[in-house]
């Protein structure tokens, strides 16, 4: 266990675990933990990368925190992460032909009920 | 006034009995597939794993054979499971070579020394980076590199033995 402890510290000063470490600069913190949460977890696939334990999904914090300190933009990592495991790796969906509908329900379904309350408003006088 | 309004609720539900439906009748694939198959090769590096060994980088592929990319580790069960086909590959005449997931050397030559070695070459991937690269997300998973250095198949789970012919004129195709 000592022996473990002397390496984990050995490593961590080389670099901090990122995977289970915050940013030092909380700002650049705020914006990975933004993006973190956005970002789902390849191997436990109903939970961000901020919600898991696998040591996967710490891998992949590890990734946004070392990329943001370098000063990459996170949508420029979400974007990189789209790029090999596809629209499915972020909870944020970009606008294609299979999400359309998902965009398009809700202004269709105001539409809808502005259209039924103008009809009845009407239906009353 | 307009009466086939009132079909329209019923409509509506018949739509959505055959979305459910047809979602239901389906096997659920929770696969998440590499989006970079068909694409170049990512740029890597990686220290070797075992000693007498090397490591392995990027450049290693696509100098005019096709290769097999293993993404495995010793503590990964399937892993086990598979290393019988991949010795079987490797007798005839795949190149075959590895990274490791969150792993160390002693326990790497260990794990050959019990399932055989079908590998030319090790990276040591200690926190995955290679791996994300990859788009792969567990382990096992082998990937196709053809003689240019594309990714041109992917294979996630562990590799069975009926495979194995497909495998060789998979590789066979990718020269």
């Amino acid at each position: 266990m000592s022996l473990f402890l002397a390496f984990a510290l050995a490593a961590g000063a080389a670099q901090p675990d990122y995977g289970n470490t915050q940013l030092l600069d909380p700002r650049a913190e705020a914006q990975a933990r933004a993006l973190m949460g956005e970002i789902r977890c390849v191997v436990c696939q109903g939970q961000s990368i901020a919600d898991s334990d696998a040591d996967m999904a710490a891998d992949m914090r590890a990734l946004v925190r070392q990329r943001i300190a370098r000063g990459e933009k996170p949508e420029a990592i979400r974007h990189w992460l789209i790029e090999r495991y596809g629209d499915y790796v972020s909870y944020d969906p970009p606008l294609s032909g299979a999400t359309a509908l998902l965009w398009a329900t809700p202004i269709l379904l105001l539409a809808i009920g502005g259209w039924i309350a103008r009809s009845s408003f009407r239906g009353r006088r | 006034m307009r009466r086939w309004l009132i079909w329209v609720p019923l409509a509506a539900f018949a739509v959505l009995f055959v979305v459910v439906a047809s979602g239901l009748m389906r096997p659920s694939d929770t696969t998440v597939h590499s989006t970079l198959v068909d694409k170049p090769l990512p740029e890597f590096r990686l220290d070797p794993m075992v000693p007498g060994k090397p490591g392995l980088a990027s450049g290693d592929f696509g100098k005019g054979r096709p290769r097999l990319l293993n993404v495995f580790a010793s503590w990964c069960i399937p892993c086990i499971a598979e290393a019988p086909q991949l010795m079987a590959l490797k007798a005839r005449g795949v190149e075959i070579d590895a990274i490791a997931i969150h792993d160390k050397g002693p326990a790497i030559a260990d794990f050959l020394r019990r399932n055989g070695d079908p590998y030319a070459a090790i990276g040591d991937d200690a926190r995955s980076r290679v791996q994300m690269a990859l788009g792969s997300s567990g382990v096992p998973e082998t990937f196709l590199i053809d003689a240019r250095g594309r990714i041109v198949r992917q294979y996630i789970g562990d590799i069975r033995a009926d495979q194995v012919d497909r495998i060789v004129r998979d590789v066979a195709a990718a020269r």
